[in-house]
């Protein structure tokens, strides 16, 4: 989230889109009924499924699952055309005014440069004219033809509220009501605000969903202000900071990134990613790279990283793809190229998709380690359930070793929620039986690792036995200790840059936060983003003033929220040129006349003057970008792509498949379904009552919703001869499930292309361990293939047949 | 300062409103004669309390746990009840139904209790002793490691790759627990290394 | 600028004293001579205002886990409303209708928190034989005093809402207590307490029909022209009250009774224990005139009869074994 949860109250318009806010974050949504009760505000939901979010809605318009960016492209041309646009924050805080290079083209649903063979672009051509003085040049009235904004206008030409009728199946009178409420929030005095989740990410083009409601909200004004923003609503309670660490293949810590083959030495690598200033004057804060990384790499080899060896940079695995993300990682295991398997809190057998397809990798394991507090399927995945889990159990040649950990209430330590607050918890159960916490598991596992490494010797022991593990027990480092560590220290006496002589931080000490990290050797810290979490002013994410001076929602007090407390990130766009703020009265910053004040910490350098910095001061520009350049691979504008399986083709490409540059492995190409077999447009999601696969271990949520089910609209259960509450078969190309039908008037057909569309809805949660009924995951259906940035699957949007069934059969003579 | 604060923040929201009125107007506070209650007892009588957040989304809800014993005096702590924590600006003591009901998550029967090991076809766990447990998995990750980490590539550029053991990590785990978890994976060269955020 | 909320501060962990004593009781059932109270509390209300209502089934879950019950895992018979009715161990359910308005053609999901509405004139209580079995405090809480009862269930037929249900382990009669114990430390219901949109609150009754005019108020600003309070009079006003977006048509949430009423049966019945003291007859025997009673009022099915009467002598049944 660009701003937290108590912001939503300051909002006018709440867009719920790609999301199930009331169902998915209720607590969060209670913001969103503070703003309708105190200032009017208005909730518009956009779903294929009437939600429960639908149900306290002041306008619900349906879309089919998929068409997002047809949508919102249709919303931002709305809004150009008809002068909706906060023009002088578009003008001043946005690239509009950047000039293009000239080879930059799009046609027949297709950006310059694409090679069908090797599914990608040359994406050379999409970028800035570089001037002589080695900055962007730019036309500030708009008018040359291959500015930004004119090309984004020419961009958006196509999405007529006709054309987004005939994608996305929404009627034209409904799309035409959103987008003038939404158009309404271009005045410097109201806001809209967007919550969105998986409902975006999980498709072929979930980055590009997200990135037309960005460009949406910036050319209204609505970016860095109260009650603004770009909200993704996160999953689990610290999906935020397992991301902000950077717990994935392609990252380290605080979106420090992982070196690939091309990065040969330290200086190739920093080469990449010190990004000078494409404007004058502009802060572009990535110059600090330096600092970070090496204080990153101090925090993880101390003394072995240094000057002489490039601070250990070889000791970094360098990718040779983009990432080894789980699907590519599945794929491996799948061909039997994948040994060994650690799983933390994970239940992959039913969340990646295509099961049949994760059965058959996991099978292929020599071993694997399950770490969880409760059972998993994935820990029994070879364990025979009949319907629910046929597997032959006694060809699984897996070990399997199930390591049981404790949970929240049974340790200390912080998680960062959706709106970055990091928040201390403490321990407040004795854990069950023998259970472990995970900082245990890991000490251990890596000392006895350590240890073999030492006696025996064996490949690059280097990184393993020089890795800093300073802790008093190390056995089990504690929470303190561990995010002393993420805060960072100096290991030498730092210097003030303003006066050598004055030592800033003595040796030993905590660094007050990133601002005193430096490239030297001389500080180290985990991960930079989160320092100041924990200085010598204490345990800052532990805090608890819960006061909120006139009532701004900031809560500068409670907790911590990185970068630096901040609050709402960009909040100096919520200013105008000279700094006053654009909506007095939902004030954040302000500069009076010498530096920037306000009930946040600002997101610039304190002095610097209005006029001259851009807001944006992560991006080279200082501005925020409307048009990309290279930075996604499927395009620097977003463009209307159809799912890889979808009931209707791409009416600006008929032959194109989803989205053209995402990867798609040989045999799961072969795995997608076409319309005619599958006709049905399938989704999946989660239901208010349950927490992914956890809540079926609790009496009290499997009560509450019991029993698997797809829901589908009264229309296509009497087509189909199927029962409310009957048993019904639905099948994909690569599984089936077998579920109750719930049919209901809140899923209807769609008119997409001119024919009717039905949407099968279909919740996860149900498995064959816990409390609940047994029962199946959407994930038997979906198809593996990813977003072509990230690689998160499509769950979202898939084909499915739906019959008339019986009920699925348990292993016999289990009861 | 971090016990006191875990147990009970002093700090009171302001801007009560319509409720504290009917509390005060209830005549609470009052000290009552001796007297044979109807309703039932206050089950969190002489409880400790102990400030957490939901683990479930990322709204982060204060919540209170309400024990029998206290852990940090190094008694068995029992949870009795697990309330939202009026104090906390996000959900000012409300929680949704999976928040409100996570003492049947802490103490579910499915809650794992002891380290347990599938031996190849077998069709059952069985128990292992944790020092077995974790001796087995440093030395099957050792030979693996050993055997098949990409030290160079071609060119002989060092690349430390180690694609054949995977591993994923928990968004649920605190950032400390991450932290350590980081440092453990990318020091051994683990690449296929992942967390929810991906899916 | 907030609204109200139900908890304003955390529960009490300290020993305290109960605020709810046999003191504060205005009525006992089947007793004629209650002593009057020697104060008056100020009656209390739920409000549940179903425009706010998101339907999570936070109200439930925190009633579960308030009360300790264990409502069944059944199985799903095509509704989101689980369990699928009230039970013994389910004292509140969100109960889902999908409703086409005919004025727009649009959809509209009315979601109704269904349990005890605490009426100022409570019908389970004047049925009730069973001396002390349910009770009323003079703030408004109707509650069942459960080892008074004797699973007669003639509270269920007294109850113009069809809320009580009979356990069939221990054969008494349960339903919402309002969360007495947590109001009597000065606490509101655990449902309102967690109700994260808080389309539950709970205050004064005064105070909640003040919030409620100024929701009634917004939702009349959005086009819900018969938006109003639902307090019905027919049982004297209730202590838990709902903010209607249509609140001309109660019964299409979920057959809301448009203008519930005590049945004429249970005025009758609360006449006859005025001469006599249930405390002064045998149960038998109030079984007896029980059947005779109802047997006459056309309201009472055959089988209702007999599974009341057949209640009554499990109870005794299960009186004399203890």
């Amino acid at each position: 989230m660009t701003n937290s949860w108590t912001d939503i109250k300051n909002t006018d318009l709440v867009v719920v889109m790609g999301g199930n806010a009331a169902e998915a974050h209720p607590c969060g949504f209670k913001w969103v009924t503070e703003a309708k009760a105190h200032r009017g505000a208005k909730l518009i939901v956009v779903d294929p499924r009437y939600t429960r979010t639908a149900s306290v809605s002041d306008y619900y318009a349906p879309i089919r699952q998929g068409t997002d960016i047809a949508f919102l492209n249709g919303v931002m041309k709305y809004c150009i055309d008809n002068d909706r646009v906060q023009w002088e924050y578009t003008k001043a805080f946005t690239n509009a005014a950047y000039l293009v290079k000239d080879g930059f083209g799009y046609k027949d649903g297709l950006f310059t440069g694409y090679d069908a063979e090797k599914r990608d672009y040359d994406r050379s051509t999409w970028d800035y004219v570089i001037g002589d003085d080695g900055f962007v040049v730019t036309d500030p009235t708009l008018q040359h033809p291959r500015c930004v904004w004119n090309l984004l206008k020419e961009h958006l030409a196509p999405y007529t509220p006709e054309m987004v009728e005939r994608i996305c199946g929404t009627p034209k009178e409904k799309f035409l009501r959103v987008a003038e409420m939404i158009s309404e929030c271009s005045t410097p005095t109201k806001t809209m605000t967007s919550m969105y989740a998986l409902g975006w990410t999980q498709h072929s083009h979930g980055s590009q969903n997200i990135r037309a409601m960005a460009m949406l909200q910036l050319i209204l004004g609505n970016i860095g202000v109260r009650g603004g923003g770009m909200n993704a609503l996160r999953g689990h309670s610290n999906i935020q900071g397992l991301t902000d660490l950077g717990l994935m293949s392609h990252l380290l810590t605080g979106y420090l990134t992982a070196p690939t083959e091309k990065d040969e030495d330290f200086e190739t690598y920093m080469s990449t990613r010190q990004f000078k200033p494409l404007r004058p004057g502009q802060t572009s804060y990535w110059q600090n790279y330096r600092k970070f990384m090496v204080s990153f790499q101090k925090a993880m080899w101390g003394d072995a990283a240094r000057a002489d060896n490039d601070w250990a940079f070889n000791y970094l695995a360098k990718l040779d793809v983009p990432s080894y993300d789980v699907l590519r990682v599945f794929e491996l295991m799948h061909a039997g190229k994948v040994n060994g398997y650690l799983c933390q809190g994970f239940n992959p057998l039913l969340a990646f998709p295509n099961r049949a397809k994760n059965t058959k990798a996991l099978s292929n394991l020599k071993w694997l380690v399950t770490m969880d507090p409760l059972e998993t399927e994935t820990a029994r995945f070879w364990e025979n359930h009949g319907d629910f889990n046929p597997v032959d159990t006694a060809s699984i040649q897996t070990e399997v070793i199930q390591l049981p950990t404790t949970c929240f209430a049974e340790e200390d330590g912080s998680l960062t929620n959706s709106g970055r607050w990091l928040q201390w918890h403490w321990a407040g159960g004795t854990p069950p039986g023998e259970a472990k916490h995970d900082t245990y598991i890991i000490a251990q596992i890596f000392l006895r690792m350590r240890e073999l490494y030492r006696t025996e010797g064996g490949a690059f022991p280097d990184p393993i036995l020089n890795l800093s593990w300073d802790y008093a027990d190390e056995n089990e480092p504690t929470a303190e200790e561990l995010a002393r560590e993420i805060n960072g220290r100096a290991l030498s006496d730092v210097m003030d840059p303003a006066d050598p002589t004055k030592v800033l931080v003595p040796a030993g000490k905590q660094v007050v936060n990133f601002s005193q990290l430096r490239d030297d050797g001389s500080t180290m810290s985990g991960c930079w983003i989160y320092s100041g979490c924990f200085n010598e002013q204490g345990n800052n994410m532990a805090r608890r003033d819960n006061h909120d001076p006139d009532d701004t929602g900031t809560y500068l007090g409670w907790t911590f929220a990185w970068p630096l407390n901040r609050r709402t990130l960009y909040n100096r766009a919520s200013a105008d040129l000279e700094g006053k703020p654009w909506d007095p009265s939902r004030k954040l910053l302000e500069w009076d006349g010498a530096k920037w004040t306000g009930y946040d910490i600002p997101d610039i350098a304190p002095t610097a003057k209005p006029g001259d910095v851009g807001p944006f001061i992560m991006n080279q520009e200082g501005t925020a970008r409307l048009f990309t350049r290279g930075m996604m691979r499927d395009g620097p504008f977003p463009a209307h792509m159809e799912p890889f399986e979808s009931p209707v083709a791409n009416v600006f490409n008929l032959k194109m498949r989803g989205n053209p540059v995402s990867r798609i492995f040989e045999d799961d190409a072969k795995q997608l379904g076409l319309s005619d077999e599958f006709p049905y447009a399938a989704t999946s999601y989660r239901l208010t009552e349950h927490f992914h696969f956890w809540t079926k271990h609790n009496r009290v949520n499997a009560a509450l919703q019991p029993e698997f089910f797809v829901e589908i609209s009264e229309e296509l259960a009497q087509e189909r001869g199927i029962t409310n509450g009957g048993w019904v078969r639905v099948w994909s190309k690569r599984g089936e499930v077998k579920a109750k039908a719930v049919v209901t008037k809140r899923i209807r057909p769609l008119i997409c292309d001119g024919k009717p569309v039905h949407v099968v809805g279909i919740p996860l949660h149900w498995g064959f361990t816990g409390s609940a009924k047994k029962g199946f995951g959407p994930n038997s259906l979906v198809p593996f293939v990813g977003d072509a940035n990230i690689e998160t699957p499509e769950s979202k949007a898939f084909l499915v047949n739906i019959e008339p069934s019986t009920p699925p059969k348990d292993k016999e003579g289990i009861a | 300062m971090n016990i006191d604060l875990s147990r009970r923040s002093f700090l009171k929201l302001a801007g009560a409103g319509v409720v504290a009125t009917s509390v005060g107007a209830m005549g609470f506070g009052e000290s009552e004669a001796a007297e044979i209650a109807h309703v039932r007892a206050f089950k969190l009588k002489t409880t400790t309390e102990t400030r957490n957040t939901c683990p479930y989304c990322s709204v982060a809800c204060g919540v209170i746990i309400y024990s029998k014993g206290d852990s940090r005096k190094g008694e068995t702590a029992d949870i009795v009840h697990i309330e939202g924590d009026a104090d906390h600006p996000t959900n000012r003591g409300t929680l949704c139904p999976k928040g409100a009901a996570l003492k049947d998550f802490v103490k579910s029967p499915t809650r794992l209790q002891h380290p347990m090991l599938r031996k190849p076809g077998s069709d059952t766990f069985e128990r292992i002793s944790w020092d077995d447990a974790l001796d087995r998995i440093a030395r099957l990750m050792k030979d693996d490691r050993d055997a098949n980490l990409l030290a160079a590539n071609a060119k002989g550029i060092p690349v430390n790759r180690w694609t054949t053991v995977g591993m994923l990590a928990a968004s649920a785990t605190t950032n400390e627990t991450a932290w350590a978890t980081f440092k453990f994976a990318k020091s051994l060269g683990i690449v296929g290394f992942d967390n929810q955020a991906r899916v | 600028m907030d609204s109200p909320r139900t908890a304003v501060s955390n529960p009490p962990v300290q020993p305290m004293e109960s605020n709810l004593t046999q003191r504060d009781l205005v009525r006992r059932s089947a007793t004629s001579e209650l002593p009057p109270p020697d104060r008056q509390l100020t009656p209390v209300a739920k409000l549940i205002d179903v425009s706010k209502c998101i339907g999570c089934k936070a109200c439930q879950s925190a009633c579960i886990e308030w009360n300790d019950t264990f409502p069944d895992i059944e199985e799903n018979v095509g509704v989101y409303t689980n369990p699928h009715d009230l039970t013994e161990n389910m004292f509140t359910l969100m109960r889902f209708t999908e409703w086409v308005n005919p004025e727009t053609d649009n959809l509209e999901w009315l979601i109704r928190k269904d349990g005890c509405m605490h009426c100022a004139d409570p019908g389970c209580l004047k049925a009730c034989p069973s001396p002390g079995a349910i009770v009323q405090y003079s703030n408004g809480i109707v509650d069942f005093i459960h080892e008074n009862c004797i699973g007669c269930g003639y509270c269920v037929k007294g109850c113009p809402f069809n809320i009580p249900r009979i356990s069939k382990v221990d054969h008494r009669a349960y339903k919402c207590t309002l969360c007495s114990d947590r109001v009597a430390m000065g606490q509101g219901p655990a449902c309102a307490k967690a109700c994260p949109t808080q389309a539950i609150v709970f205050g004064t009754k005064d105070d909640m029909k003040k919030h409620a005019d100024e929701r009634i108020a917004d939702l009349k600003s959005r086009g819900y022209a018969n938006a109003g309070l639902y307090d019905p009079p027919g049982v004297g006003g209730t202590h838990v009250m709902y903010v209607l977006h249509h609140n001309d048509k109660p019964h299409i949430y979920a057959d809301l009774p448009d203008d519930p009423k005590i049945s004429a049966v249970i005025e009758v019945w609360k006449g006859v224990t005025k001469y006599t003291g249930l405390a002064a007859m045998g149960l038998a025997a109030a079984g007896a005139i029980l059947h005779g009673l109802f047997g006459k009022a056309n309201r009472v099915e055959p089988e209702d009869e007999v599974s009341a009467e057949k209640l009554v002598e499990e109870a005794e049944d299960l009186r004399e074994g203890a």
